[in-house]
């Protein structure tokens, strides 16, 4: 059992509170930066790209999982991320400059999905973000004189400070370390001010305005900040991909963030990148897992698109906290070992939620 | 201390009439509770009050200010605050993030500072949560501090928003039915802190309330309300033999 003894105010909202907190990050820490010496070329490449699933996932948490609205075109911004940084790459501009930039204009488009935002929600603002992207998919099949069109686009090699940091493993450390900043920085503003206002208007805005939190306001916010992070992912997709193509930011790639960030656990940092890192190796596993599998099965078509479906109705029916409710149930577990009841975590109903005005 | 003015408001929605013309004082430091069958539109006058609706035609005075034409989310700002009649608490945060929440409105650090963590957010955080736990201390809240909303019992959640309506250091408070599915000892409960509030932290309350003993025990002056237009306006015995309230209870 673990009691909290709280000695001032602030202990509540340290990142590190525990010693054992600061010896398992550190552990985590300490492999990480050991894996691209221990594993194969192959797995530490593809762990770089759970990295930017990762950042991508947790841009959408903001969105989803804090203000509760939903984004069905979220590749979108991780594809105007991506070719907004290649272009400028291209002319010339430095590395840092061109990253910033890329994002920058990720957020203002995401600015401007986010007003229609104030007025819509729900399914009608999921066909917004749908429609949306399948607009930027087609402007980057028809720009061709700044993304190459359906031919492609080549991305030059990543160079910060005159170090070319495109080979495997410094790519990976690159992409950990924006992973590090992204999630401290997003942990900072969610846990403060502004991610207890996202969370009021997820709740109840009726409430949230009544408290005097300016409710639009903060949906344009969460979609600027989200649509951020998500032109982030895109900097660093373009840098291992290599060459962009309009592709591969379609409709099923959002699909593919929405189920990150619900398998995960909406509403916590810790579930997107739990999402990020299923997800992302879902395919890996399945095609590892085909040559065990009768010939009958494993030559069906659509059998990773089956398997994603199948995964995402399991966590909705049995757990809609996603993985991080289990972890942390597993968690209790552990901790108060012999006397966890199984109905811990039982809620109650909740009461009268019928007369919601807003 | 604060008074507000309803001067002449009405309220329509299409032929729908909800409030007609209705005017009346609070005055500072008092207890003032709107009583009348359901669909008298109780709840209307605090949706015009509040801003969720806008009167069809009428003023709302606060101090003198008129607050007919400010927006939703400043209304707080003129020492407002209210509990709404279905509760309505952020269910997927803890009692403490419900309360903190109240002080959305006072002084903050800024955007960036809260992404960096500087310092200056950390000394607003810490001040916020002082204020905070006076209400927790006030409203005997600290065994829940932690408990995420959504599994405290209805009681519980009764006292966790009005704890929320008191973070935001209101002048006038605006309580929607703040008895109702709240057992008989809870209700004295209230009574008790309805009395504090007003006398300890002077603070003027605005309630709508069906329990005639909550409101004969707290309220200095009773509001009887039908189909959107006043009735009686008085002490409560006064009030409740009118004949026209009894008429309106019990049918003509």
């Amino acid at each position: 059992m673990r009691f909290h003894y709280d000695t001032s105010y602030l202990d509540q909202s340290r990142l590190l509170r525990y010693p054992r907190d600061k010896l398992l990050y550190g552990a985590l820490f300490g492999v990480l930066a050991l894996i691209p010496f221990l594993l194969p070329r192959y797995y530490v490449g593809e762990i770089t790209y759970l990295f930017i699933l990762s950042i991508a996932s947790l841009g959408l948490m903001v969105l989803t999982g804090f203000t509760g609205q939903v984004s069905l075109g979220h590749a979108a911004f991780v594809a105007i991320g991506a070719y907004a940084h290649t272009y400028l790459l291209t002319l010339g501009v430095p590395f840092a400059v061109s990253a910033f930039g890329a994002c920058s204009l990720a957020a203002l488009i995401g600015f401007c999905i986010g007003l229609p935002a104030i007025r819509v929600s729900g399914l009608y603002l999921a066909m917004v973000t749908l429609a949306f992207s399948i607009v930027v998919e087609h402007v980057l099949g028809r720009w061709t004189s700044v993304t190459g069109g359906y031919s492609g686009l080549t991305v030059p090699s990543p160079v910060i400070f005159g170090v070319n940091l495109g080979g495997l493993v410094p790519f990976y450390f690159l992409c950990l370390t924006f992973l590090a900043v992204t999630v401290l920085l997003l942990h900072n503003l969610l846990s403060d001010r502004t991610g207890r206002a996202f969370i009021g208007v997820r709740d109840s805005e009726a409430a949230a305005s009544g408290l005097g939190i300016w409710t639009a306001g903060y949906k344009v916010l969460a979609f600027v900040v989200s649509a951020f992070v998500m032109g982030l992912a895109g900097v660093l997709m373009a840098h291992k991909v290599q060459y962009l193509t309009p592709e591969g930011f379609g409709l099923i790639q959002s699909m593919e963030f929405v189920l990150m960030v619900v398998i995960g656990g909406l509403g916590s940092l810790r579930g997107a990148i739990f999402g990020a890192v299923l997800i992302g190796l879902l395919p890996t596993a399945i095609s590892k897992l085909k040559p065990m599998l009768p010939s009958v099965v494993s030559g069906q078509f659509g059998l990773e698109t089956f398997l994603f479906g199948l995964i995402l109705a399991l966590f909705v029916l049995f757990e809609p906290g996603g993985i991080n409710a289990r972890w942390i149930k597993l968690k209790a577990l552990l901790q108060t070992f012999p006397l966890y009841r199984k109905d811990t975590y039982k809620r109650g109903r909740t009461y009268m939620k019928s007369e919601r005005y807003r | 201390m604060t008074s507000l003015t309803i001067d002449n408001v009405s309220l329509s929605f299409g032929g729908v009439r909800a409030v007609q013309n209705l005017s009346f004082d609070v005055k500072a430091g008092e207890v003032f509770a709107i009583i009348g069958p359901n669909g008298a539109g109780k709840t209307s006058v605090f949706n015009i009050i509040t801003r969720v609706f806008a009167p069809s035609s009428g003023r709302i005075l606060v101090d003198g200010q008129d607050i007919t034409a400010v927006s939703r989310h400043r209304i707080v700002g003129y020492g407002i605050a209210r509990t709404f009649q279905n509760i309505e608490l952020f269910e997927g945060a803890t009692v403490l993030e419900n309360l903190m929440l109240g002080r959305h409105r006072f002084a903050h650090a800024g955007f960036v500072h809260e992404l960096l963590g500087s310092r200056k957010t950390r000394r607003f955080a810490a001040e916020a949560r002082a204020k905070v736990e006076d209400v927790i201390e006030l409203l005997e809240l600290a065994p829940h501090r932690n408990s995420p909303v959504a599994g405290l019992p209805y009681g519980v959640r009764k006292v966790v928003e009005l704890a929320r309506a008191l973070t935001t250091e209101p002048k006038l408070l605006l309580l929607d039915e703040p008895a109702s599915g709240l057992n008989p000892e809870e209700t004295h409960d209230l009574a008790f802190w309805i009395d504090d509030i007003r006398s300890d932290l002077g603070i003027t309350v605005l309630m709508v309330e069906h329990d005639m003993s909550l409101v004969s025990e707290v309220a200095d002056r009773v509001l009887c309300m039908n189909q959107g237009q006043q009735l009686a306006l008085g002490t409560a015995t006064h009030v409740q033999s009118d004949p026209a309230v009894v008429a309106a209870y019990l049918g003509t």
